[in-house]
């Protein structure tokens, strides 16, 4: 296992090395007696068998301790999970989306960033938002684990206490992409964190309507080189004629600036035929109405 | 001797394929749910060695991410619902549950006949998926909403499947339930039936009570796909979590579906190779009924980190370690009968004690698993897989193929190549630790289930994992091999009783057995049923 990174690490591998060790005992143990048995006992060295029909001491001893054994295994894994319910007061509260196939980390200052950058030994808690299915932000290092439900509030916290970048994965499955659905945590010094915080964004020559799709995470599934990943690709697709299903009725529409806000605000009223309907979410009050101007001017110009 | 009906065994009384398919005896609809489950099974285990070759390198090696997704969600389609929750209820119950209770048939036999064409049916319905509509299914066997409600694969088609099989499920339950209590042959009290019996009657019950909550739930998504009604699917008003709830209290106490049939079959195993009555025939009996009902209520351990309350987390979490505690004492009763007794190694015992030594990891990991603290870290990684496929594949998989080396004389009337079998046990046993064991280490190490791609660091016990899956198919192709062969062979005299010492009822009647079981009536021994020391003479 990796090394714990976080306060919570100590109670999970406490209880993972308790019932590993309890259990490893009793798998060598049973086992070896069982392999005994079937030597000792083999028809060639017993050829008559005693027959034994039970007892009662021996039921009432093996119906015991395995009781205790597992009261004692169920309170060290409480007792581990106990602080993960409990959020300190002064935790810095961040909210984490998901969506298909990406996280992205909104810091209480406005900051939106892919990857999370915390602060070693502060409290932080992360607010679990979900854009369309289930995901579930897990954290190997920090031993911590919660899943990010549409329509639900669920949140998890942790304290940090190694500086270094650990792993984010999504643990629950959420289709195509669900295995490179990923992001990361850096552990950083409260110095640094405060810098980091503080900086602007770096400012890149970047077309503003690119830097839309990619904070939104479309360019997962729309292409910019024609290629088919789920959605249509937005390579030469603007003042292209398309066939589209409306309503359950095909029609033959020309991609316009108009199509393009319709698809963004309202994605399933015309599907592209060839492609999945309902795997889009609405974007309205996500993605404002200039930068899907941005968006349209950069479509306009990828030929 | 002539040659009247009654001197026919049930093999020859008739002939042709509608002999067989419309046939009402217990004993060929027992193996018409064989070979269809074989069948199934073998390309379940083919679509599983296609997704560890996939998973053998970090990348692309085979197939396109949505490809694979489809390939385990039908593997796991296929093993859960067509092969392992029928499996040793549906051929061995059917076969062995009325000969061992001394009866002709199963209370309601015709319905036992359209038991398995529900099967068949809900079989071709899984299946057609792979060739009509939108393709198959993406979604895992859990059929998560509400990712089940948008994607465009076709899930509704797997999903009725699932549904239409369920009540073949009910309909073998009920009709077990009912034999058990109407057709014991007089003098079989219930605490003087066998303990494989024991093991049926409590699957039973959660066959016939549990199912019917994952049959409705299934409907819901259908509904929610097809109206848009707005149960599960937040966008529409509905509550993904209630999805998870409906769905677990039936798909929990299913793994007891699963896995109860195979703790009788051992139950069976260990008296008649260590020739010596079992040890704490009571406590085995009971046990299982106790399984059966605290079984019920522990569905919430597969939602501990769903956003369930605290307080539910806890109660399920000590819900679940109770479970734990009529398993193991199951275990210390097992190989309590081996002590004193006089073992006879034959393949099937191997395969009972492979069983208890995997069925113990799988267990142990479960124990592992119901902790808050480390179920928060292992929760849908890889762990969980290793786990369930210890219980499910090296559980009841090793049970079932126990069971089939050990009835296979009173079955066919034939013999297998014992030192084949004996070598395809031991393959079997080294594949299947190879290919299961790793993936609870990368578990630990935090890789995530259902993951067509992986980090470079996740490499080496995935190369390991398929590895052993190479392994196992090799053991799994010569097992059954073995067994084919074993119709072939020159034909011996099957005596009654081939191991010498089998001691329930369908040991006293011919090889295989005649139409109506029994040419003669069955004697029970005197004081409960595996009275070794009065051993009723079995003359052939």
């Amino acid at each position: 296992m990796r090394t714990g990174a976080s306060t919570f690490a100590e109670g999970v591998d406490l209880s993972l090395y308790i019932i590993a060790g309890i259990s490893v005992f009793f798998l060598v143990g049973i086992t070896a007696v069982m392999i005994y048995f079937v030597f000792r006992y083999n028809k060639k060295r017993n050829p008559k068998a005693t027959n034994i029909e039970g007892n009662n001491t021996l039921e009432v001893v093996w119906t015991v301790i395995p009781t205790i054994l597992v009261m004692i295994m169920f309170y060290y894994g409480w007792m581990g999970y106990k602080p993960m319910r409990e959020v300190p007061d002064d935790a810095i509260v961040i909210e984490a989306h998901a969506q298909m196939w990406k996280f992205s980390f909104q810091y209480p200052d406005g900051k939106i960033t892919d990857t999370l950058v915390v602060p070693v030994n502060r409290h932080v808690k992360l607010n679990l938002h979900s854009r369309d299915v289930l995901h579930s932000l897990f954290i190997p290092a920090f031993r911590l684990k919660e899943d990010m439900v549409p329509g639900g509030n669920n949140y998890l916290w942790f304290n940090p206490n190694l500086e270094g970048r650990y792993d984010i994965l999504c643990a629950e499955y959420c289709g195509q992409l669900h295995s490179f659905m990923l992001s990361s945590v850096t552990v950083v010094s409260d110095a640094d964190y405060q810098n980091w915080l503080t900086s602007a964004p770096s400012t890149s020559d970047e077309h503003p309507g690119l830097a839309v799709l990619k904070q939104n995470a479309c360019l997962t599934c729309h292409s910019q080189d024609g290629s088919k990943i789920i959605g249509p690709s937005f390579k030469g697709i603007y003042g292209k004629t398309e066939m589209v299903e409306t309503d359950g009725v095909e029609r033959e529409i020309v991609i316009d600036s108009a199509y393009i806000a319709r698809s963004i605000k309202d994605p399933n009223a015309d599907i592209v035929k060839g492609y999945m309907k309902g795997l889009m979410v609405s974007y309205e009050g996500v993605v404002t109405d200039e930068q899907i101007a941005d968006i349209v001017d950069y479509i306009k110009n990828l030929k | 001797m002539t040659s009247t009906a009654l001197n026919l065994n049930y093999l020859q009384v008739k002939k042709g394929i509608f002999s067989w398919i419309f046939s009402v005896d217990h004993k060929r609809i027992g193996l018409l749910y064989l070979y269809s489950l074989i069948t199934f099974f073998l390309v379940g285990a083919t679509l599983g060695v296609l997704m560890r070759l996939e998973l053998l390198n970090p990348g692309k090696d085979l197939f396109e991410a949505q490809t694979y997704n489809q390939i385990f969600t039908m593997h796991g389609v296929i093993m859960i619902f067509l092969f392992i929750i029928p499996s040793i209820p549906a051929v061995f119950g059917n076969f062995f549950l009325p000969i061992m209770l001394g009866t002709d048939d199963v209370s309601f036999p015709r319905l036992n006949l359209l038991s398995w064409w529900i099967y068949i049916i809900g079989a071709i319905m899984a299946l057609s998926t792979l060739i009509f509509g939108d393709g198959p299914a993406d979604t895992g066997w859990t059929f998560y909403a509400p990712y089940s409600v948008k994607t465009g694969t076709n899930v509704t088609m797997s999903v009725l499947a699932a549904f239409v099989l369920g009540f073949s499920s009910i309909l073998t339950g009920l009709n077990f339930i009912v034999t058990i209590h109407r057709l014991r042959t007089p003098g079989m009290t219930f605490l003087k039936m066998p303990l494989f019996a024991w093991a049926l009657y409590a699957t039973s019950w959660i066959q016939l009570l549990a199912t019917p909550i994952v049959g409705i739930t299934l409907l819901m998504i259908v509904a929610e796909r097809v109206f848009g009604v707005g149960l599960f699917d937040p966008s529409i008003g509905g509550d993904p979590i209630l999805y998870q709830h409906l769905f677990w209290i039936y798909s929990h106490p299913a793994v007891y579906i699963m896995a109860l049939p195979a703790f009788g079959i051992i139950s069976e195993l260990l008296p008649t190779f260590s020739n010596r009555t079992i040890f704490g025939y009571k406590a085995i009996a009971f046990s299982s009924l106790a399984i059966a009902f605290v079984g019920y209520f522990v569905w919430g351990h597969h939602m501990f980190t769903s956003g369930m309350s605290g307080t539910a987390r806890i109660i399920y979490s000590i819900l679940t370690f109770l479970v734990a505690i009529p398993t193991a004492i199951k275990v210390f009763n097992w190989v309590a009968t081996l002590y004193k007794g006089s073992i006879d190694v034959q393949p099937p015992l191997l395969y009972a004690l492979g069983f208890i030594f995997q069925f113990m990891i799988g267990g142990l990991s479960g124990v592992v698993l119901g902790a808050l603290a480390a179920d928060i870290h292992l929760h849908d990684t890889y762990f969980v897989v290793g786990h369930f496929h210890y219980v499910m594949f090296g559980g009841t998989g090793f049970a079932f193929f126990g069971a089939l080396h050990y009835w296979y004389p009173k079955i066919w009337g034939r013999m297998y190549n014992k030192l084949v079998a004996n070598i395809a046990f031991f393959i079997l046993f080294i594949g299947f630790n190879l290919l299961y064991f790793p993936m609870m280490v990368v578990g630990l190490m935090g890789m995530p289930r259902r993951y067509y791609d992986y980090l470079p660091e996740f490499h080496l016990p995935n190369m390991i994992s398929t590895f052993g899956s190479w392994i196992v198919a090799v053991g799994l192709l010569l097992m059954l091999g073995n067994l084919i062969a074993g119709f072939r062979r020159k034909r011996e005299a099957i005596v009654r009783n081939p191991w010498g010492t089998g001691i329930t009822l369908e040991w006293q009647t011919l090889s295989p057995p005649p139409l109506a079981n029994f040419d003669r009536m069955p004697v029970l021994p005197q004081d409960g049923p595996y009275d070794f020391d009065h051993k009723p003479e079995i003359k052939e």
